[in-house]
């Protein structure tokens, strides 16, 4: 199992690689000139070429890869052209907040896909079955963005129930902690800023979830509709044991292997989609960062946020497949891929 | 599908002595896409989205050919008549400018239909030559194809095309470029796979025999088998593509103005979410219909390849 683990992480790291050559590639080489982006457009030609010679960007591009990639294994992902801070500092501020974001979706978008994909493979073609199905295809098909919008015109606008955009009353702020709000506040036993903070999670994460939702349900439907047709199911079930232990004890355990793994990877693809619901909500995560900062050409925020991203999707990605490989002994762990 | 993509094939291991085998064939053939075509006239949503897409792609031909047919001129400002709510007159609403959602909305499937299209054949045809190549010539070969595929799957797509659109600049070509180009390893990583199973198949050992290049065997028995895979990948990539495009138009980072653009028609309504709900609502309703008909119509047509959900 060690060898196995250890030999995935040794894969990932000509990946990683590559992810940084890629996303330098697309900022450096195809990207314009940031220069004049960044100067503003009445910059002289002396003032942008010294604004390059000081930001490395005279350099061969050999050397500024690897000055990036040096920077980057020591945890020195360069300066924000804007505001001169080190780019990891100012990601790592904003990690919490796309990361709480991410679990209460993954959360919701699990509890509540596999409750519907087996009530509905339990009920096939029932009422439910319809209702779940047409969850799953809405889901899919709707823009996130978009999906936000209507929850923000319906809850803040209308229903005046739930606050539109922020993470937090600024007065209710927790100081210090972990910067995962919801445990600070809770830790802190301050419910009246934990409910603050929950109603402020509430609709992006929401939004955030409905398309894992989607394919969750539809992956725990299919996979409890297979190990419900099953010989050991049916034998379950001639033993007079009760439909219900049966759905849960003897079919539900097989079914959710393939689930897991669908669940891990939606995790991976919540944080692209953090991006829009982030700015749907002006939530100040690394998504919204990463938007704001492709706007300005900030070309090291960008590089080291594209490659904080691509390491946790990898990440993820590595412990599915352990958790994956764990769970189904018939998944040799000397497998060349998972 | 593999029993379908066998029986389709039968005809060509007896081919070389038998004179009258490529009629057969064609026929053997013409029956797998008529077979397909009628268990698909049976899934109604499916046959309802075809429907609705063939609408769209009406829409979008005719407005592009004949703009006049529109109720209003989808570009011309009329500030008096900025956020005039659903009316009989405009039956969408205006926008901040005072044109006509509705004839906006209209005019918007060209640019979504297009990108959806568009992006699709570049990731399609770039994608099933790298996964054909890399699947058939296996090897060192198949290693950096699909290594540089990994890389590319290892960051979130709409992040890639993201960045890809913050190099190139604003415009449809190049959010057709930067979508089209994220999506190639879903279609390599497919055919690849498709290929390594096809590539063990007696028919194409017969072919290898008889001395056929690898350009020839790749391209005339190996692809042909994977196309219901890809066809069915095809269709649903549509359907994201558009919405990757819509996204892109939403960051501000697709289309020029004034162009009408679903995307950029909802991003631009942001500002005015509570004073001009309409603003964005319709715009997001076409691109939800839009996906969910092509995401409809890849599932009824992959349901149609398998034969073991088409009922006969």
């Amino acid at each position: 199992m060690l060898k196995y683990v250890l030999k995935r992480i040794l894969l990932a790291i000509p990946v990683l690689l590559g992810v940084s050559i890629i996303v330098f590639l697309i900022m450096r080489v195809f990207s314009a000139d940031p220069a004049p982006v960044v100067l503003g457009q009445h910059a002289t030609e002396q003032a942008m070429e010294a604004w390059r010679e000081a930001n490395g960007l005279n350099d061969p591009l050999i050397v500024q890869y690897f000055n990036f990639l040096g920077g980057a294994l020591t945890g020195n992902l360069g300066e924000s052209y804007y505001t001169h801070t080190p780019v990891t500092q100012e990601l790592l501020s904003r990690f919490p907040a796309t990361i709480e974001l991410a679990l209460v979706a993954i959360i919701i978008a699990s509890v509540v896909g596999v409750a519907l994909g087996v009530l509905s493979a339990t009920h096939k073609n029932s009422v439910i079955d319809g209702l779940s199905t047409i969850i799953a295809l809405v889901g899919v098909s709707m823009p996130i963005f978009w999906l936000g919008v209507l929850l923000i015109i319906f809850f803040a606008g209308y229903l005046h129930v739930l606050p539109s955009s922020g993470r937090m009353d600024p007065l209710l702020q927790p100081v210090g902690g972990t910067g995962f709000y919801l445990l600070d506040t809770l830790l802190m036993g301050d419910f009246e800023a934990f409910s603050d903070a929950v109603a402020h999670i509430t609709l992006p994460a929401l939004a955030l979830s409905m398309y894992s939702l989607a394919v969750i349900t539809r992956m725990t439907r299919s996979s409890m509709l297979e190990t419900l047709g099953e010989d050991y199911v049916r034998t379950a079930r001639a033993k007079g044991l009760k439909k219900r232990r049966v759905d849960i004890h003897h079919a539900l355990r097989n079914a959710m292997l393939p689930v897991t793994t669908v669940i891990g990877l939606q995790l991976g693809s919540l944080l692209g989609g953090a991006m829009l619901t982030e700015t749907v909500f002006a939530w100040p995560g690394i998504g919204k960062f990463v938007v704001d900062s492709i706007l300005k050409s900030d070309f090291p925020v960008v590089q080291g946020a594209v490659l904080l991203i691509g390491t946790i999707f990898i990440i993820i990605n590595l412990v599915v497949d352990v958790i994956y490989a764990y769970l189904d002994p018939r998944i040799s762990y000397s497998k060349e891929e998972g | 599908m593999a029993e379908a993509t066998l029986q389709a094939n039968e005809p060509q291991k007896q081919a070389q002595p038998d004179p009258e085998s490529a009629p057969k064939q064609a026929e053997k053939t013409e029956s797998l896409w008529k077979d397909v075509w009628y268990s698909l006239r049976q899934n109604i949503p499916a046959m309802v989205s075809l429907f609705v897409i063939l609408l769209l792609a009406i829409v979008a031909i005719v407005t592009y050919f004949w703009p006049q047919v529109l109720p209003y001129d989808p570009y011309a400002q009329d500030l008096s008549a900025s956020f005039q709510p659903p009316s009989a007159a405009h039956w969408f609403g205006t926008d901040q400018q005072g044109r006509d959602i509705f004839s906006r909305v209209l005019i918007g499937s060209q640019i979504s239909l297009t990108v959806g299209l568009l992006s699709v054949a570049i990731s399609l045809v770039i994608g099933v030559v790298l996964g054909a190549v890399a699947g058939y010539k296996g090897g060192i070969v198949d290693t950096i194809i699909m290594r540089i595929m990994d890389m590319m799957l290892a960051t979130p797509s709409i992040l890639l095309a993201i960045a890809f659109m913050a190099a190139l600049g604003r415009g449809i070509d190049k959010a057709i470029i930067a979508i089209g180009f994220v999506s190639i390893p879903e279609y390599a990583r497919i055919v690849r796979s498709q290929v390594l199973a096809v590539k063990q198949s007696d028919y194409v050992a017969a072919a290898r025999v008889i001395g056929d290049s690898d350009a020839v065997i790749i391209f005339k028995h190996v692809l042909p088998n994977v196309m219901p895979s890809i066809i069915v990948r095809a269709t649903l990539g549509i359907s994201s593509a558009i919405l990757d495009a819509a996204a892109l138009g939403f960051l501000g980072l697709g289309v020029q103005p004034p162009a009408a653009e679903w995307g950029d028609m909802l991003g631009r309504g942001r500002n005015y979410i509570f004073a001009a709900p309409y603003a964005m609502i319709f715009p997001g309703l076409a691109i939800t219909i839009t996906v969910l008909a092509f995401n409809l119509l890849g599932d009824g047509i992959r349901d149609a390849f398998d034969p073991k959900a088409r009922k006969r």
